[in-house]
C-alpha cells in the first residue's frame, strides 16, 4: 500500500512534467497550426542552460530562473528566424523543417557543451525525504516538482482565461484572420506564444535535469509521450492536455510498477518475465488506441477544429 | 493535406530528352554499373554504402505510395524496417535460416502490424494521423527494447544471412547488391502499376477530396487501409534486406528519428513521383556521408538544409528537374 502511494506520486510527477511539455505543443498547434518536432530540443536546451547557469552562479534557484528566461528568448529567436516561415506551409513541410531543426540543435549542443552529458546538482535541502503520511517518505524535490508544476498550470490557466493576452490567444485559436483584421499585431502574438511554449518546455527540462542526466537527445523520447498526451487530450486543448498528462503519467508509472507482478498471478513465471516489461511499456499506447476507437478527436476536442 | 501535385494524373507526355528523364536514366545507369566500378577500383565501401541506399530507397518507395499518392503522412515507417529485421533475426536465432521462410514471415508480420495500425489511425486525419503513426512506432520500439531474449537494448547479431538453398548466396556482395537493385526496380514497378490502376485512382481521389469520393460511392477507408498494408509489407521486405546487410538489428533501427529520415528521403526526392524516393535516398545518404567526411558536425549543415527545403522547395528534387514551380 505504501509502495502504491509512492508510485502514485511518481506518476503524478511524470504527469506534471508531461503537462508542461504538452501545454506548449498544444498551444502552438492550436494557435499557429504548427507541428513542432523541435519542441523536445527546447526541453533539452532548458536542461543544458540550467546546468550551465548552476555552475556559473552557484545557486540552484537562480539557475532555474535564468534557464527559463533563456529558453523563452531562445524560443522567440527561433520563431523569428525560422519557425515563422513554416506557418504557411503544410504539415508535412513543417515536419520536415522542424526535423531539420532537431538535428541542428542536437549537433549544436554537441559543439557547445561536448558529447558528454552534464549533471545538475540539487541543493542539499532538496535531497532529503519528508514524511507525507505515517511511514511514507518521499523525496522533497519530487514534491516540489509536483507543486511548482501545478502552480504553473494554474498560472497558465489564469493567463489564458483571465488576461488580455490570453483573450488574444484564444481569439487567435478560433479565427486568426479576424484578429489580424481587428488590428492586433499577429506576428508579435505568434512570437510571444511560441516563446511561452519554449519557456514551458525549457522549464520541464530544468525540473527534470537533476533527476536524469542532461544529455543530447534527452528530449526525443519524451516528446513522443507528449504527443500521446495531446492526442488523448484533444489537440489544441490545454484542459485536455492537463487531464491526459496526469492519466498517462499515472498509467505509465503504475503499469511499470505493478503489471509484471500481476502477470505472475495469471501466467507462468517465464512468460510473465518476458511479457511483463513489454506489455507495461505498451500500456499507454493501448490506452491511446482505445480512446481513438471511441473518440477519434480526443477527450476534449478543441472547438472549431 | 499538403500533397499538391498530381503527376500521375498529369497527361502531358514528357520528351525523352527532358532533363528529368535524362538524369533519372543516368542515375539508373550509374547504379547498374556501380559494382563494376567497385570491383575495378577495389572500393568495396562504395558497394556497401550503395546497397544501403538501395534498401532504404525501397522503404522510401513504400512511404511514397501512401504519403505521395495517398496523402497519408505516416511517421512510423521505421517500425516496418524493424519488424522485418527482427523477423529475420529472431528466426535466425531460433534456428530457421531459410530465406524462403524468413522473408515471407517478415512481410506477413509487417502487413499484419500495418493492418492493425492502419485500422486505428485511418479513423483520423491530418496531424492526428502523423502523431498516431508516430506513437505506435514508438510502442514497437519499446517492445523491442523489452525483448531480453533477443538482446533487448543492445540488439541482436545475425550470424548467418538468409539461406536460399545454395542457389543465391547473400554473402556475395555484388550478388546481394543486384538483388536489392532488382527488388527496388520491382517495387517501383509495383507502385507504378498500383497508381495507374482503378484502385490507385481511388486512392489519389481520396487524397484530393475524401468526402467527395465517399459521396460517389467508394468506401475510401477500405481502399486506404489496403494501400497502407501494401506499403507496410513492402517496407517489411526492406527491413529483412537491411538485417541481412548489416548482420545486426537493434531497437535503434526503429527510433522515431529513423522514420524522420525516411520522410526526408521521400520528400527530398519528390512526393508522388515514381523515381523521386530513389533520387531522395541517393541525395540524402550521399549528403550525410559527404558532410560527415568534411566536418565533425554534419547535422549542423544538414539540419538547416532540410529547413530550407521545407520552406522554399516544392515538389522535391524531382519537381525541380521537371521544372514544376509551386507544384
Amino acid at each position: 500500500m505504501l509502495y502504491f502511494i509512492e508510485q502514485c506520486l511518481n506518476g503524478a510527477q511524470l504527469g506534471m512534467l508531461l503537462f508542461l511539455l504538452a501545454a506548449g505543443l498544444t498551444l502552438v498547434f492550436g494557435i499557429m497550426d504548427l507541428v513542432n518536432l523541435a519542441h523536445g530540443s527546447l526541453y533539452m536546451l532548458g536542461a543544458y542552460f540550467a546546468a550551465t547557469f548552476a555552475v556559473l552562479t552557484g545557486s540552484f534557484v537562480l539557475a532555474v530562473i535564468l534557464a527559463v528566461a533563456a529558453s523563452l528568448i531562445a524560443g522567440m529567436v527561433l520563431e523569428v528566424v525560422a519557425i515563422r516561415r513554416l506557418y504557411e506551409r503544410g504539415h508535412l513541410d513543417q515536419v520536415l523543417g522542424t526535423f531539420g531543426l532537431l538535428l541542428f540543435f542536437n549537433e549544436l549542443v554537441r559543439l557547445v557543451w561536448g558529447p558528454a552529458g552534464m549533471t545538475l546538482v540539487l541543493p542539499h535541502q532538496m535531497l532529503a525525504a519528508v514524511q507525507i503520511m505515517p511511514g511514507v517518505y518521499y523525496p522533497v524535490y519530487r514534491l516540489v516538482i509536483i507543486l511548482v508544476a501545478l502552480a504553473v498550470a494554474a498560472l497558465l490557466y489564469f493567463v489564458v482565461m483571465r488576461t488580455r493576452l490570453g483573450m488574444l490567444i484564444r481569439a487567435g485559436a478560433s479565427n486568426r484572420e479576424m484578429i489580424g483584421a481587428l488590428g492586433i499585431n499577429i506576428k508579435l502574438l505568434y512570437t510571444l506564444v511560441f516563446g511561452l511554449g519554449a519557456a514551458l518546455a525549457g522549464f520541464a527540462g530544468v525540473m527534470q535535469a537533476p533527476i536524469l542526466t542532461v544529455q543530447i537527445g534527452m528530449g526525443e523520447n519524451i516528446l513522443i509521450l507528449a504527443f500521446v498526451v495531446i492526442i488523448i487530450g484533444g489537440i489544441g486543448s490545454i484542459r485536455g492536455a492537463f487531464v491526459a498528462a496526469i492519466v498517462v503519467g499515472l498509467i505509465d508509472t503504475l503499469g511499470r510498477a505493478f503489471l509484471p507482478d500481476m502477470l505472475h498471478h495469471i501466467l507462468s513465471t517465464n512468460a510473465a518475465a518476458t511479457l511483463g516489461p513489454a506489455l507495461s511499456s505498451m500500456s499507454i499506447y493501448i490506452l491511446m488506441a482505445a480512446i481513438l476507437v471511441f473518440r477519434p478527436e480526443g477527450l476534449f476536442p478543441a472547438a472549431g477544429r | 493535406m499538403t500533397a499538391s501535385a498530381h503527376p500521375s494524373l498529369d497527361a502531358r507526355p514528357e520528351s525523352l530528352l527532358a532533363p528529368r528523364t535524362v538524369l533519372t536514366g543516368a542515375l539508373l545507369a550509374v547504379l547498374a554499373l556501380l559494382p563494376l566500378y567497385a570491383m575495378l577500383s577495389g572500393n568495396s565501401f562504395a558497394l556497401t554504402l550503395f546497397t544501403r541506399v538501395l534498401i532504404l530507397a525501397i522503404g522510401a518507395v513504400s512511404l511514397n505510395l501512401i504519403m505521395g499518392y495517398g496523402g497519408m503522412v505516416s511517421f512510423g515507417h521505421a517500425a516496418y524496417l524493424g519488424i522485418g529485421g527482427y523477423a529475420v533475426g529472431i528466426l535466425a536465432k531460433e534456428g530457421v535460416g531459410s530465406g524462403l521462410v524468413q522473408w515471407p514471415v517478415a512481410i506477413a508480420v509487417s502487413a499484419l502490424y500495418a493492418l492493425v495500425v492502419g485500422a486505428l489511425s485511418l479513423r483520423t486525419r491530418g496531424v492526428y494521423f502523423i502523431m498516431i503513426t508516430l506513437a505506435f512506432a514508438q510502442m514497437i520500439y519499446y517492445v523491442a527494447i523489452g525483448l531480453d531474449r533477443y538482446g533487448g537494448d543492445d540488439g541482436l547479431t545475425i550470424y548467418r544471412r538468409s539461406q536460399f538453398g545454395g542457389v543465391i548466396d547473400l554473402n556475395n556482395k555484388t550478388l546481394f547488391y543486384y538483388l536489392c537493385f532488382a527488388l527496388l526496380l520491382a517495387s517501383i514497378y509495383l507502385v507504378a502499376r498500383i497508381v495507374n490502376s482503378r484502385f490507385g485512382l481511388v486512392i489519389q481521389g481520396a487524397r484530393s477530396n475524401d468526402r467527395r469520393m465517399r459521396a460517389i460511392g467508394f468506401p475510401t477507408f477500405r481502399y486506404k487501409l489496403v494501400c497502407f498494408v501494401i506499403a507496410g509489407a513492402l517496407c517489411g521486405l526492406a527491413g529483412a534486406l537491411l538485417a541481412n546487410q548489416t548482420n545486426f538489428i537493434s531497437p535503434a533501427l526503429m527510433h522515431w528519428t529513423r522514420s524522420g529520415d525516411l520522410i526526408v528521403m521521400a520528400v527530398l526526392g519528390g512526393l508522388g513521383s515514381l523515381f523521386g524516393p530513389l533520387i531522395g535516398a541517393v541525395a540524402f545518404l550521399l549528403l550525410e556521408e559527404g558532410l560527415s567526411r568534411v566536418t565533425e558536425y554534419p547535422d549542423l549543415i544538414l539540419g538547416p538544409i532540410l529547413l530550407l527545403v521545407a520552406i522554399y522547395v516544392h515538389g522535391g528534387i524531382d519537381g525541380l528537374l521537371a521544372g514544376r514551380r509551386n507544384g
